[in-house]
C-alpha cells in the first residue's frame, strides 16, 4: 500500500482483505488469512495500516429494522438550492440526526440529495417543514417516501 | 371538535404583534404534499395574504385540511380569532378556487381590521 496525496494505492491483497471484512467484519485475522492463503500476522499488519490511513473508516452493524420491529419512514429528499448556498445547506443537513446520507449532484440544476428517516410521515413532514425549508438558500424540495426496498448493499466492486 | 382556544391556549395578542415580521424559522412554508416544498413562504400575515392568491390550490388544500394554517396563525402569529375563523372555514369542506377565494376573503378581512 502506498499513499498518494489524499488517495491510497492498494495492492491486490489489500483489496481482498477489504472484501473479506465487508462480508464479515467479525472474522478473525486467522480466518481471513486462511481464506486468502496468507499468515494472520500479514492480515493484522495490513488491516492496521488500512485503519491508520483511513481506508477503513469504521466497523458498524447492519440492522434489519423490520425484524427489530422498528417502524420508520425512509425518504429520499431532493433539495434545490441557490448555488451560492449549496455547500452550507449540505453541511447543515449533515448535522441533523434525521439525515442519514447527503450527496450533491449537478444535473440541470445543483441538487442536494439526502436520505432521511422519521418515525412516521407526519414527523417526516414536520422535520422538512421546520428544519430544512427554512435553511438559507433552499429554493424548493421534492421528497419521495420509500415504500419498498429491493436491495441495499455497501460492498465495493471487486478489483480484478 | 375542540375549538382553537381549547387546543392552543393563548393569551390575547395585540395587533402590532400579529402584523409583525417573523424570523425565517417561524415563517409559513407552503408544501403541496408531505415533504414537497413549493419554494413559497410567508413571514407575516400580509405576506400570507399575498401568497394565498398565488400558491397552487393543491397547496392550499393540503395545508387547510392538515390544520396547518390555523395552527400557525394561533401558535406563531398568536391570532386566535383568525385561527378560529379558518377552523370554521375548514369545516365547510371547500375545495378549488372556492377555497382560495373564501380563504383570501377571511384573511383579508381580518388583516384590514387589524391594520385600522
Amino acid at each position: 500500500m502506498r499513499v498518494k496525496g489524499r488517495a491510497t494505492d492498494l495492492d491486490g491483497l489489500d483489496w481482498k482483505i477489504l472484501q473479506a471484512l465487508q462480508e464479515n467484519a467479525r472474522w478473525t485475522y486467522t480466518e481471513i488469512g486462511r481464506r486468502l492463503g496468507v499468515a494472520h500476522s500479514t492480515v493484522y499488519e495490513r488491516i492496521r495500516r488500512l485503519e491508520h490511513h483511513g481506508v477503513i473508516k469504521k466497523y458498524t452493524t447492519v440492522v434489519d429494522f423490520e425484524k427489530a420491529d422498528l417502524r420508520q419512514v425512509t425518504a429520499i429528499m431532493t433539495v434545490f438550492t441557490d448555488p451560492k448556498e449549496s455547500e452550507n445547506v449540505a453541511a447543515k443537513l449533515s448535522e441533523f440526526k434525521e439525515v442519514l446520507e447527503v450527496f450533491t449532484s449537478l444535473s440541470e440544476e445543483l441538487l442536494i440529495i439526502a436520505k432521511v428517516v422519521a418515525e412516521d410521515p407526519d414527523k417526516l413532514h414536520s422535520f422538512i417543514a421546520q428544519s430544512v425549508a427554512p435553511l438559507e438558500g433552499v429554493l424548493r424540495i421534492r421528497t419521495s417516501i420509500i415504500t419498498r426496498k429491493y436491495k441495499e448493499q455497501n460492498f465495493m466492486v471487486k478489483r480484478s | 371538535m375542540p375549538d382553537i382556544e381549547t387546543r392552543h391556549p393563548l393569551t390575547s395578542s395585540s395587533s402590532p404583534q400579529i402584523l409583525g415580521k417573523l424570523p425565517r424559522e417561524k415563517a409559513f412554508y407552503f408544501f403541496t404534499s408531505i415533504g414537497n416544498y413549493t419554494g413559497e413562504s410567508a413571514a407575516s400575515l400580509e405576506e400570507f395574504l399575498e401568497k394565498i392568491k398565488g400558491v397552487s390550490i393543491k397547496s392550499l388544500e393540503f395545508h387547510l385540511y392538515r390544520e396547518d394554517f390555523e395552527k400557525w396563525i394561533a401558535q406563531t402569529l398568536e391570532d386566535k380569532e383568525l385561527a378560529q375563523e379558518i377552523q370554521n372555514l375548514r369545516s365547510m369542506n371547500l375545495t378549488g378556487d372556492n377555497l382560495r377565494d373564501q380563504l383570501y376573503l377571511t384573511v383579508s378581512k381580518r388583516y384590514e381590521k387589524l391594520k385600522t
